[in-house]
């Protein structure tokens, strides 16, 4: 069963993407590879990077910014395989940014 | 006569019924399902031919064969033909619920699972383990009928979509996953400990049989003795409660007489058995506190001592409260303050902090913010006798 791990934080508490954060999820990955659960994950450029976009009536409209301006912003995801939630939450809790943000772990459809 | 019946051996086994079906069909709400059609069926059946030999066994073989039934109707027959092969094999070999192994230590774990809201792993589980109907939890909550059963439907559904495993935690996750059960039982405990019996339903009863189903099904965990001590030790003093002139009583100003002799017994040698483990967690330490409000004479330091560890596992403001309440009653007031104020925020609408606040205010000799305090308290109490007893504290105040 796949699971998407969405990682929030607030800018204003978390500590710079260095090195030592890197390595950590560099680590993370590593081990989610070996232990055949990743399937995906990617880290995103901060909310001033975002447009978003809707279609109303035809009509194509984009904004500056991301979708909703929240405190805490989507940092980056992962997508893990796993037979069940308590396995999914183990993985999740090992995301560095759990430490000082929010992972919402949510499951994906299966059509078919 | 059949229905009387029926009703009552739903209720007994429902959770023993309910947690052999989910082993077996690997899915709550299809269990559930094939449960009620079972029930139905039975209605049918022992009207014509009586009350079987063995009911419960009688409605597991239903429900199997429902269950199949319903795999095959949903035109999911090929998807899930590995699950019906089981099924029925489970159906033709004559299942005797006495020799199934009991599954209902899964069933909790799931139903108390942290995925779930906590007012859902409540409902769920008086629902599946305590065999209340639907509208019986509603009333616990003070919710309509319809609302409670879309809570409880949502909860299973939760259950199947995010696949919450039908399983007994590992040890890595079991302290915390035991605690969150713990925790769901002592709510259940409290609650009926507040609104006392309802229409036959005593949900002190129901949650004392949970502690000790816990103690049965995962036994030498000391947390699961320290949490049927605590219930067994607070329940045993319900009867001195509230004085004959309608006031709340402390422990300590209690008819002894009229405590349960049994259950305090009971509870005092299970709080043994857990601190003798020596593994203590927030349950054990809460007992320890309860049995120390039960002795003649209070050992406030002590509690006090005890509130401080227990604030090591559960760093809440309640918690916070009782140990400064202990220190004040130690002799420690200027201490019992300096702990008491920072919570001002967090418990504003908490009637035992402005209790608490008025008593020590009182013992540092500052009465007319003790008075006032007090004013505060009386105007958040629950209960008559809740209030009669403050306004004799405040009254008392110099």
């Amino acid at each position: 069963m796949k699971y998407m791990c969405l990682i929030y934080s607030d800018p204003a508490l978390t500590p710079q993407m260095g090195e030592k954060m890197n390595a950590a999820y560099f680590d993370l990955n590593r081990r989610m590879k070996e232990a055949g659960v990743m399937v995906a994950g990617d880290a995103l450029q901060p909310t001033a990077t975002a447009t978003s976009l809707r279609k109303r009536q035809g009509k194509v409209e984009t904004m500056d910014g991301p979708f909703a301006e929240t405190r805490e912003h989507l940092g980056g995801y992962y997508v893990i395989d796993c037979p069940d939630l308590d396995q999914a939450l183990h993985w999740a809790a090992q995301i560095p940014g759990a430490e000082h943000g929010t992972v919402e772990v949510r499951p994906l459809v299966v059509f078919g | 006569m059949i229905e009387a019946t029926l009703t009552q051996v739903m209720q007994q086994d429902r959770g023993r019924l309910l947690a052999a079906l989910i082993a077996r069909t690997g899915d709550f709400q299809r269990a559930e399902d094939a449960l009620q059609d079972a029930a139905a069926s039975a209605l049918a059946h022992w009207g014509r031919a009586g009350v079987p030999a063995n009911p419960t066994g009688w409605l597991l073989r239903a429900a199997l064969r429902k269950a199949i039934d319903a795999y095959r109707s949903a035109g999911t027959a090929t998807r899930h033909r590995a699950a019906m092969e089981r099924l029925a094999q489970d159906e033709a070999a004559d299942p005797d619920p006495g020799a199934i192994p009991d599954d209902r230590l899964r069933l909790i774990f799931t139903c108390c699972h942290p995925a779930l809201e906590e007012k859902s792993r409540i409902a769920l589980t008086l629902r599946s383990l305590c065999g209340l109907t639907t509208a019986q939890v509603a009333a616990m909550f003070l919710d309509a009928e319809p609302t409670m059963g879309q809570r409880l439907s949502r909860a299973k559904a939760k259950i199947a979509a995010a696949r919450i495993p039908f399983a007994v935690p590992g040890p890595e996750d079991l302290p915390d996953r035991l605690n969150s059960v713990l925790t769901t039982v002592y709510l259940i405990f409290t609650a009926g400990y507040a609104q006392g019996p309802q229409a036959g339903l005593d949900l002190c009863e129901e949650a004392i049989f949970l502690a000790r189903l816990l103690v049965q099904l995962a036994p030498d965990q000391p947390e699961v003795e320290g949490a049927l001590a605590l219930l067994l030790l607070t329940h045993a003093r319900h009867a001195a409660r509230v004085g004959a002139d309608g006031q709340s009583l402390p422990p300590a100003q209690q008819d002894r007489s009229l405590w349960n002799a049994a259950e305090l017994a009971e509870g005092l040698a299970l709080l043994d058995r857990a601190v003798a483990r020596r593994r203590t967690g927030p349950f054990t330490l809460k007992a320890a506190i309860a049995a120390l409000h039960c002795q003649p004479v209070t050992d406030w330091p002590q509690i006090a001592l005890l509130h401080a560890r227990l604030h090591d596992f559960e760093p809440t403001p309640v918690v916070r409260l009782n140990h400064a309440v202990a220190l004040a009653f130690s002799g420690r007031a200027a201490e019992a303050l300096a702990l008491i104020e920072p919570l001002a925020a967090a418990l504003d609408a908490y009637q035992p902090f402005h209790a608490a606040r008025a008593d020590v205010l009182a013992r540092l000799g500052r009465g007319q913010e003790a008075r006032l305090a007090y004013d505060r308290a009386i105007r958040l109490a629950a209960s008559a006798a809740d209030r009669a007893f403050l306004e004799a504290r405040r009254a008392a105040v110099i």
